[in-house]
């Protein structure tokens, strides 16, 4: 222990020299002296695979030319990023890529952010020497949210490691071998048949599109323009804070005003703001929480806003099943409503209400067609979901300057949110909504305290005691699977008694979303300075907000006095409950 | 509790002893039977049945009937050894139920032996003197007097014919002690298998006086210590496939029953592990390997005392011992053999390793493919345990430690050792990048020694015999012996055990035999699919790890194919690089993609639609994956292209240009041809064409339809009057 000072290394690169700890990779090394050597299956969150071999450098006195990323620096070590032969060589590693692409970038989605694009025009690949075969996958849609185009897999491996390392589920491997290798579920079943909790993060480090979202846009263009229908859409609360990347703003820009004016334009009959719903899930599940801890169980209740962990627990922790709020998402709360509440008021049969609602999520899309969230006849509440990235895109299809926009407010009643519902978005979002309204339940009285940032478990994992009055309440709040299995296994064990637990499936919350814009390009996915960018902006609206607490939403206090009587009453029930059962696909036991 | 170790040592050597004199060891005849995949597949079983049969009928009790390991001798299989007691042992070669009769009747019970079904026509060397001499390459005839030409002179000077006493050169017997190389030479003389130690001018005359003109023994020349390699010069000296050789690696196979723990205790097994044990020094068994400059036999060459002591001074308190048995090269079954035919060697050189670094749990990893070779190491484990020379304080020495097999189920790269730990672990069978080494972190994470086979079957020996007797057979930087897989245009095919810098001429001409049908050799193919192709003109290369790299090529585990004229190099690098790139993980870029985008070339090359440019681009790719592939395996996949692109480019560039193939190996640059002149009309081509392309009448000109043709060859075959033409 007395040798904690680092050794320092001083070696060459390029002809700098330069100075680092030990145990520095050649490729970070380099980063600090302003060199940049290209990569492709590097991630910094996740693993080290040295797979692509893009990020190999010449080193002096080695046979062989080493990949940066993974190997650590020695004493002396002379290092070329940039020798002829080595951008011979990782040209030659891109184009034999390329290759064995389909090389139809003009029709892909992925046209413009694309990484294997981009590190072809930087290496310089302008004529193709090596082409032939290429590999005939067929195209996997068999998800709701999830699908694949295995052509356009480079097999980085970083869907694997985020799948294993990240969310812990481990659904996705390599299978086959050599040129025939391809990335897949077990035994090569399809995505619905899987293991998949539909959480999305492959399409996120994906670095082509070998994974996106099962698209909607089709659908709601076609709502649109169907006379017949009233079409409405809402909104998550992460969306105002990602939603100006798509259009060049800088990360952490909240764009709620020219979003909501971008729907408008887009021809929606009414825009709504899903952080009513989420305001509405607070008053239920704080409600929900002091029942339970009266009652002394069953505890700890366990947030179920994250479609993705509750898919993740109906296949992976079945018998935490009565654990979980039973509250249905904010989304499936506001979409309920539109077609109840809303169609009644406006007197809108509400067969021929369309609900669209924008998400950061693509397992919301698998959410909207469960059986649970539809009414008697089978129709679904939410008839279209469509990610941040989709609606970027229709507006930017539609031809909508959306930087030049200007500021509208949502419709009422079902638009109206405090800073409680707005924070949803965020990690421990969920978990300071509820305290900030059940702290004032609990104690009878006002509190002026309103932040409570200690469940902000930025880094994935915290757990705290928030005194409620005389009692105190064991908390704690998970994003990221592989972290939410630490305190899952605690409570399955017994080792730990909480009271409350928020999971959220993605790293950093909805922010982090499956469905969230492509970072910019000096960003990656599950970068944390993007996360807290993101965060910042959804932050900044709570403190913006006159109204901060979820039960003193005027819109909501209304309306329980018109519709749903109490909170936790047979209608709300009825409503804004839903119910959970074990999926346990072939292969779990 | 040191010298409890040897006492239970002692005890279990004393036992298996007793065992075995109740058994057959006392005056009785022996038959022994090979017994390995290979064997079996020849009918070995069948033989054994047989002899059992013939036994039990004759009523006799004085015979005994053993099965033993393979000794290599592959396309003369199955070998029965008939051993009567005082005469020396007959080899018969590809023995059925027919000869096993007449080998009873005649040999075993008359006392005749069935000369013409002796291994290799060797009935003569019965008659006579055979005087082996030893010719290592360091010492013998390079350091001192050459004794074997001089005592050969002698002999004719005496007047003593080549009919009556023949002079063969011997590979190392490896019975110099330190002090001793150089100064005198062995003389192995059959039959009666005595060795001879010689030290002066003197010595060769009194040898020709009294054993050859007399009879006598010469007494005071005899050697009386054994050695390790002469067991099996008893038994196969006589065989110019075997008397060339150096067998330390195969010491045991085709010498002892490997289902029986009493025959390898016999052949002084697991002494070795008792004295270390009894010693209780780990870093003395290091000091000792890494003295040995032994390597490791796998390919890559790395030394394995520098292996060891990495691992060993790892603090970790849970280590793991590997035994790398994925043996995959097409055409290598060294590992096969050593598993099959002395599995308890390479147990014993675990459990020596597993001391030396301190582990307590070991792996053999064996391909699913080795039916036979699994179940023989599943046997000895049990032995071993039942003996305690597994399991809890081992032999009374409070070391403990175990040994599980784990099977592979058929993937060429989980013989990396990355891979092969990720297979272990369960987990898909890739490598992953290095460092850490497995020595540092390998399975589960903790520090790891992965050795291949034939390593650890010399690990008892570097003990045994000590490093300095170990390093000294082999070069200055490799010590021991390679055992290669000898195959392809040769002919005596099989397992060979040369001293490591034995020169290629021996293995192919000396104890292969050379190029059968007065064919020219035109190069020789090592190390497998990840090897190098090494021109007829470098046959005097002397082989270790450092001089095939020199070439070109790799050591690999072992494999050796010999080529002649008729072989086209352009076919040979794509059939390897077929293996590569089938076998290829899918892991990394260059070799994943580059292999296939490779092969494309060598399509478009061998079927006449190459273009000068696609050389280049062969070349290039080949650089490229040889220097950016992320594990060993790929890195060595372009070594048969860069290699015969080196010594052959001009065969590619006929391909090429020319768009002829020299060797008239590639069909689709080739055509045949009736040429009118010589074409009798017998019409045998015609009635043996598969596709009936040849058209004509009886007794006029046969014509082939070039458009019909499917190339091949049978038409030329068939032809007696050589009318047949392939151009």
């Amino acid at each position: 222990m007395s040798d904690t000072k680092t050794k320092t290394i001083t070696l060459t690169i390029d002809g700098q020299r330069i100075s680092v700890p030990e145990g520095t990779t050649v490729m970070d090394a380099a980063e600090r002296i302003g060199v940049q050597i290209p990569r492709l299956c590097y991630h910094p969150d996740l693993s080290l695979a040295g797979s692509c071999r893009v990020c190999i450098v010449e080193v002096k006195d080695m046979n062989q030319y080493m990949a940066s990323c993974s190997v650590p620096v020695w004493e002396d070590m002379e290092v070329q990023t940039n020798s002829p032969q080595i951008r011979q060589a990782r040209r030659d590693i891109v184009e034999l890529l390329l290759d064995n692409h389909p090389m139809d970038c003009q029709t892909c989605e992925r046209d413009g952010h694309c990484e294997l694009q981009n590190l072809a025009y930087w290496m310089g690949v302008r004529e193709r020497l090596f082409e032939g075969e290429r590999k005939q996958f067929e195209f996997e849609a068999s998800s709701r949210s999830v699908i694949r185009d295995s052509n356009k897999c480079v097999l980085c491996g970083r869907c694997v490691r985020v799948c294993a390392e990240v969310q812990g589920v481990f659904n996705l491997s390599q299978q086959g071998r050599g040129f025939t290798t391809v990335v897949t579920p077990a035994h090569g079943r399809k995505m619905d048949n899987s293991v998949c909790i539909q959480c999305g993060q492959c399409i996120n480090v994906c670095p082509t599109a070998a994974f996106l979202e099962q698209d909607s846009t089709e659908k709601v263009w076609a709502a649109l323009a169907d006379p017949e229908l009233h079409v409405v859409v809402q909104t998550a609360p992460a969306i105002r804070a990602t939603i100006g990347e798509g259009f060049l703003m800088p990360p952490g820009t909240p764009e709620t005003g020219k979003l909501v004016t971008a729907l408008r334009r887009l021809g929606f009959d009414g825009v709504f703001n899903t952080n009513f719903g989420a305001d509405l899930t607070i008053v239920e599940e704080a409600h929900e929480l002091l029942g339970r801890v009266q009652a002394g169980g069953p505890l700890p209740i366990l947030t179920s806003c994250s479609p993705g962990w509750i898919n993740f627990m109906e296949k992976f922790y079945p018998s935490l099943i009565p654990n979980a709020s039973s509250c249905r998402s904010p989304m499936s709360m506001l979409s309920v409503l539109l077609k109840t509440y809303y169609a009644q008021k406006a007197g809108i049969d509400p067969r021929k209400i369309f609900v669209v609602s924008v998400m950061p999520c693509v397992a919301k899309k698998f959410e909207a067609g469960r059986p649970e969230h539809a009414s008697d006849d089978g129709v679904p509440y939410t008839d279209a979901v469509l990610t941040t990235r989709e609606l970027i895109w229709m507006i930017k299809a539609y031809g909508i300057d959306f930087a030049s926009l200007p500021d509208d407010t949502y419709d009422s009643p079902l638009g109206l949110s405090t800073g409680a519902g707005d924070i949803f978005g965020t990690t421990g979002g969920v978990m300071e909504a509820t305290l900030r309204t059940a702290t004032e339940w609990v104690t009878g009285q006002r509190v002026d305290r309103i932040e409570f940032t200690e469940v902000r478990a930025v880094e994935g994992l915290r757990e705290t005691q928030i005194k409620l009055g005389d009692k105190t309440l064991n908390i704690a709040v998970a994003n990221g699977l592989e972290n939410a299995k630490t305190v899952l296994d605690q409570i399955v064990a017994g080792t730990k008694q909480f009271h409350a637990v928020e999971i959220m499936a993605c790293p950093g919350g909805c922010i982090g979303g499956g469905g969230q814009p492509y970072p910019p390009p000096n960003m990656k996915v599950l970068d944390p300075e993007l996360l807290a960018l993101r965060a910042k902006a959804l932050y900044a609206i709570d403190r913006g907000n006159q109204i901060r607490r979820s039960h003193e939403n005027p819109s909501v206090q209304a309306l329980y006095r018109d519709f749903l009587g109490e909170p936790g009453s047979e209608k709300a029930h009825e409503l804004l409950h839903t119910t959970y059962r074990p999926r346990k696909p072939r292969g779990i036991r | 509790m040191a010298s409890g170790v040897m006492d239970n040592y002692q005890t279990l050597f004393d036992r298996a002893e007793q065992a075995l004199a109740e058994r057959h060891y006392a005056d009785k005849i022996r038959i022994q039977v090979g017994s390995a995949t290979c064997e079996d597949a020849a009918g070995a079983r069948d033989v054994y049945d047989e002899f059992r049969k013939h036994i039990e009928a004759s009523g006799r009790t004085d015979i005994a009937l053993r099965s033993t390991g393979c000794t290599g001798r592959c396309s003369r299989e199955p070998i029965v050894g008939v051993l009567l007691p005082g005469q020396p042992a007959i080899k018969y070669e590809q023995v059925d139920r027919d000869k096993v009769h007449r080998i009873f009747t005649e040999h075993v019970q008359a006392g005749t032996p069935v000369y013409e079904h002796i291994l290799d026509n060797k009935a003569e060397t019965l008659q006579r003197h055979d005087f082996l001499f030893c010719a290592g390459l360091r010492c013998g005839p390079k350091r001192g007097l050459d004794y074997r030409k001089l005592f050969e002179d002698k002999l004719r000077a005496a007047g003593v014919s080549e009919r009556h006493a023949r002079v063969l050169p011997a590979n190392c017997f490896g019975l110099c002690g330190l002090g001793e190389v150089g100064k005198g030479a062995h003389i192995l003389v059959r039959p009666g298998r005595l060795i001879y130690r010689v030290r002066t001018e003197d010595d060769l005359d009194r040898i020709i006086a009294e054993h050859v003109e007399q009879g006598r023994i010469v007494h005071d020349l005899l050697v009386t210590d054994s050695t390790i390699s002469q067991r099996f010069f008893e038994i196969y000296g006589d065989i110019g496939f075997f008397h060339r050789q150096t067998r330390i690696a195969l010491r045991n196979s085709g010498i002892i029953d490997p289902e029986s723990l009493d025959e390898y205790l016999h052949y002084e097994g697991f002494r070795p592990l008792a004295e270390v044990l009894d010693r209780g020094d780990a870093q003395w068994i290091i000091d000792q390997v890494t003295a040995s400059n032994l390597r490791g036999r796998g390919g890559g060459g790395y030394p394995t005392g520098l292996k060891w002591a990495n691992a060993a001074s790892q603090t970790d308190p849970v280590k793991y011992i590997i035994c790398n048995a994925d043996e995959g090269d097409p055409g290598a079954f060294m590992d096969r053999s050593m598993l099959e035919g002395d599995p308890f060697s390479i147990l014993e050189g675990m459990i020596i390793g597993a001391f030396a670094i301190g582990a307590t749990q070991g792996f053999l990893y064996i391909r699913a493919e080795y039916p036979l070779a699994i179940r023989r190491i599943e046997q000895a484990i049990e032995q071993a345990r039942a003996a305690n020379l597994l399991g809890e304080s081992i032999l009374g020495s409070g070391f403990s430690f175990d040994l599980e097999v784990r099977l592979g189920a058929g993937a060429f790269v989980c013989g990396e050792e990355t891979a092969l730990i990720h297979s272990i672990e369960g987990e898909r069978g890739q490598p992953r990048i290095r460092p850490p080494y497995p020595s540092v972190s390998g399975l589960w994470g903790k520090p790891t020694v992965i050795n291949n086979v034939e390593t650890w079957a010399n690990i008892p020996v570097v003990l045994g015999y000590g490093p300095d007797w170990f390093r000294q057979i082999g070069t200055a930087k490799s010590g021991g012996t390679k055992v290669f897989a000898l195959a392809g245009k040769v002919e005596h095919t099989g397992l060979v055990e040369v001293p490591m810098g034995a020169t290629l001429r021996e293995v192919v001409f000396d104890i292969g035999g050379g190029v059968p049908g007065g064919k020219q050799l035109k190069a020789v193919q090592t190390g497998g699919p990840a090897g190098g192709v090494i021109p007829a003109d470098m046959i005097d290369l002397e082989v270790d790890f450092d001089t095939l790299a020199q070439v070109g090529s790799i050591m690999g585990s072992g494999g050796m194919i010999v080529m002649d004229e008729d072989d086209c190099m352009v076919d040979i690098a794509k059939f390897y690089l077929t293996f590569s790139q089938d076998e290829s993980c899918g892991k990394c870029t260059p070799c994943r993609e580059g292999t296939t985008r490779m092969l494309e070339i060598f399509d478009r090359i061998t079927t006449g639609r190459g273009v000068p440019a696609d050389i280049d681009k062969l070349e290039r790719l080949a650089s490229l994956i040889r220097k950016s592939s992320l594990c060993g395996l790929g890195r060595a996949a372009p070594n048969p292209i860069l290699s015969t692109l080196r010594h052959f480019r001009q065969e590619y560039e006929a391909h090429v240009v020319d768009k002829s193939c020299p060797a008239r190996k590639c069909t689709a640059l080739i055509r045949y041809e009736i040429s009118p002149e010589k074409c009798v009309g017998c019409s045998a081509c015609a009635r043996n064409c598969p596709v009936t392309c040849i058209d004509g009448k009886p007794r006029q000109t046969y014509v082939i339809d070039q458009s019909r043709c499917i190339k091949c060859g049978r038409c030329f075959e068939v032809c007696r009057f050589d009318a047949v033409n392939r151009l």
